[in-house]
């Protein structure tokens, strides 16, 4: 990078040359010329990147922000005259009564479901690392639930759990426990979906942390035996701490997606009953979209909180990881 | 040195955002002039993606296209995503020139200026039954006609009847058919389905049960509206109708009546060919009022409207398609294959004569009422929000009928 970019007083340099020598010899006139054109080459190069992400990612950015500071009725959408009414969006979405529920879903169903996920996911990881027959089988077999369209699983779950008709009851019933109204008590709801999507979260976390103890070389495991360290000991001395680096990024990289889950909530309960399961991410598309009359504002307000909470957490991410590496 | 690139990077960065808007708006206007030069081709949006090329509803069209003389590019779409499109395409000023819509949507699309009402693009609505027009109707003015019209009534399975020893003919009102209800599961057989899903097909098939209480929807926590959500509540204390009705779209309560465990099953017009492959008999029954009588049911069905042009020259040549769709002929073939009732009375005479099981869906439609009626207009999405979530309240066992209508009437104010 330094060596590309030259002093800020050289172009008068080249200037005061070029009026110094009368005819100046080519091959050093190219030479200075060279690295300008390697310039424009370079901002070339940058154009299409600049131009996808300004269309795709800043431009709706703004859009968004945008609607979240306007007051949008259906006509003021479609006349595109809507007045701007600073943060009375988030006012509105503030006073909202959903407001505090749907922050207790989100927090809890993002904690609980990064928390298992990364639990299971490391134990299934460290499972696999010993090489057993059949291994490679098995762990293929995990990542089934990743593979499949979000449709497919979700539908399948909200049949399973059918409080009627649905496997899991007629499980417990077999068993001697009363039915439980998986998806259509308020007090079980959002456990249902918070199951679904742990389900679905696993492998993701088993296939990164899995590759991360690849990395761990194992003369380190044969050090620690050699000491005396048992399985126990190896695991918290020895895998847990090498394995920070890949645990941050995993779990940062679950907090995001699982933040904006919305597709398992839909199908299964649609948020419900009476927002009994609604987070953020349904909330805003409920305001938006599931109403007859949609409520573009407060729905991308919503929008926005979601985005920032994301933002937050991946500044605390890169922040703790400069961190690491200075010390 | 890092921030003078840096700089020149955020330049770089603006400029392009300003050349791509700029190319988006530029882009915006080609499209609609491709439009306008391409005039012998008519938009047509639809809610029927169940039909493809080549069956009779696309055959239909292009025939009216023809008599009109011009090509109709039809597009169908999930009945859900229709409105947000319209609205989408209107913001780009590339609305569709003949729109079919749901008809509580229209009084949406009427307030955001997207459509043209009947004084402008002259479309002849006096054959329609008043009752069905209203869905389309705000401040005295009239947005569209009705292509056909469905509502809800009671599919009751005879053989499951039988055996409880229920006369049908007894259920008259809703002390008799929570009685027939009570039979039913006596006898261990299921009682209702319904669909009680948070979503607007929730406050649908609670609608009947709420007029037929004799509430308004613009008192929600009166005592007939709590009368009736206590009446859904009490069937599922008792066992009646099963929990999962609360998560029931009417396509999956549709489902659980076909199994053949159920005696009575709330559902549409539009189901009438699936219950003749369901394999048992079935009878058709209105829904009762409280206290005897049909409640009145909402409409269901969509509306032919034409949306606002730039190009105003496009309206005689829409309004020529659109009286084609709904003239007498068409509309008895169109709400055959749709399983509709006719919105006027000369058609629905005809549907009767042809098949006599229609009757009672015809009576059914007669007395039924637009859910935007009553001049609600765009006040009806947020009142029917708060009530489908009040039903889920209740049944759910979250909120008690009475709590759970107050806070609805609260959040509506």
């Amino acid at each position: 990078m330094k060596q590309t970019i030259h002093p800020p007083d050289h172009p008068s340099a080249h200037v005061r040359n070029g009026a110094a020598i009368a005819a100046p010899p080519p091959a050093p006139a190219r030479a200075r010329r060279r690295p300008a054109s390697e310039q424009w080459a370079a901002w070339a190069f940058l154009t299409p990147v600049t131009l996808y992400l300004a269309l795709f990612y800043a431009y709706p950015l703004y859009r968004n922000l945008d609607l979240s500071l306007r007051d949008y009725t259906v006509r003021s959408f479609v006349q595109g005259n809507a007045p701007f009414t600073g943060i009375e969006n988030y006012r509105t979405v503030f006073d909202d009564p959903t407001f505090a529920p749907a922050l207790l879903h989100t927090a809890l169903f993002t904690a609980v479901c990064l928390l298992f996920q990364y639990v299971i996911g490391l134990a299934l990881a460290v499972f696999f690392t010993q090489h057993f027959r059949l291994s490679a089988t098995l762990r293929a077999l995990f990542l089934v639930p990743w593979l499949l369209p979000l449709i497919v699983s979700a539908s399948t779950w909200s049949w399973m759990l059918n409080s009627e008709s649905g496997v899991v009851n007629a499980a417990l019933h077999a068993l001697g426990i009363a039915p439980v109204n998986w998806l259509t008590s308020p007090s079980w709801s959002l456990t249902s979906v918070i199951i679904a999507n742990i389900w679905i979260g696993v492998p993701f976390n088993l296939v990164v942390l899995h590759s991360g103890l690849q990395s761990i070389p194992a003369s380190l495991y044969e050090a620690a035996a050699l000491d005396g360290a048992n399985a126990w000991q190896r695991f918290w001395r020895v895998t847990f701490p090498l394995l920070r680096p890949v645990s941050a990024i995993t779990l940062l990289l679950g907090l995001i997606y699982t933040l904006k889950v919305f597709d398992i909530i839909w199908i299964m309960t649609k948020g419900g009953p009476a927002d009994a399961s609604t987070t953020f991410a349904t909330w805003s598309y409920q305001l938006g979209f599931g109403n007859l009359l949609p409520a573009f504002g407060p729905g991308a307000a919503v929008g926005n909180l979601l985005v920032v909470a994301a933002l937050v957490f991946g500044l605390i991410y890169l922040k703790v990881q400069r961190k690491q590496a200075l010390s | 040195m890092h921030s003078s690139s840096r700089r020149r990077l955020t330049a770089v960065a603006l400029s392009t955002v300003v050349a791509v808007t700029g190319a988006a708006c530029s882009s915006g206007a080609g499209s609609t002039d491709t439009k306008g030069s391409d005039s012998g081709t008519y938009t047509l949006w639809d809610p029927y993606p169940q039909f493809a090329k080549g069956s009779a509803w696309v055959k239909l069209l292009d025939a009216c296209g023809a008599e009109a003389g011009v090509k109709i590019k039809r597009t169908g779409y999930d009945t859900s995503d229709l409105a947000n499109k319209a609205l989408l395409a209107a913001q780009q000023d590339n609305s569709a020139d003949i729109l079919i819509v749901d008809n509580p949507v229209v009084s949406t699309l009427a307030e955001a200026g997207v459509l043209t009402t009947t004084d402008d693009n002259k479309l002849d609505t006096s054959k329609v039954d008043p009752n069905l027009l209203a869905a389309g109707q705000s401040d005295g003015k009239t947005y569209g006609t009705p292509i056909g019209a469905n509502t809800l009534a009671l599919y009751y399975n005879k053989k499951i009847l039988k055996e409880a020893g229920v006369d049908v003919a007894s259920v008259k009102d809703w002390t008799s058919l929570t009685a027939a209800l009570a039979k039913v599961k006596a006898a261990g057989k299921k009682g209702i389905t319904f669909s009680a899903i948070g979503t607007e097909e929730g406050s649908f098939q609670f609608l009947p049960w709420f007029w037929g209480a004799g509430a308004q929807l613009t008192e929600l926590d009166s005592a007939q509206a709590v009368a009736a959500l206590s009446l859904w509540k009490d069937w599922l204390k008792e066992g009646y109708a099963p929990n999962s009705v609360i998560n029931n779209t009417q396509t999956t309560s549709w489902q659980e009546f076909a199994g053949g465990d159920y005696a009575f099953a709330e559902n549409g017009t539009w189901q009438l060919a699936n219950a003749k492959k369901a394999g048992f008999e079935y009878g058709v029954l209105p829904i009762p009022g409280a206290d005897g009588g049909s409640a009145a049911a909402p409409t269901g069905g969509e509306f032919v409207t034409l949306p606002t042009q730039g190009d105003t020259g496009r309206y005689a040549t829409s309004q020529k398609l659109a009286t084609c769709l709904t003239s007498t002929q068409n509309l008895y073939d169109t709400d055959t294959t749709l399983s509709y009732v006719a919105p006027t009375g000369e058609v629905q005479a005809q549907q009767v004569a042809a098949n006599a099981e229609l009757k009672p869906w015809v009576e059914a439609v007669k007395a039924a009422k637009g859910r935007t009626s009553d001049d609600l207009g765009t006040r009806y999405p947020k009142i029917s929000e708060q009530l489908w979530k009040a039903v889920q309240s209740a049944l759910s066992g979250a909120k008690s009928p009475k709590d759970a209508l107050t806070s609805a009437q609260a959040a509506v104010k």
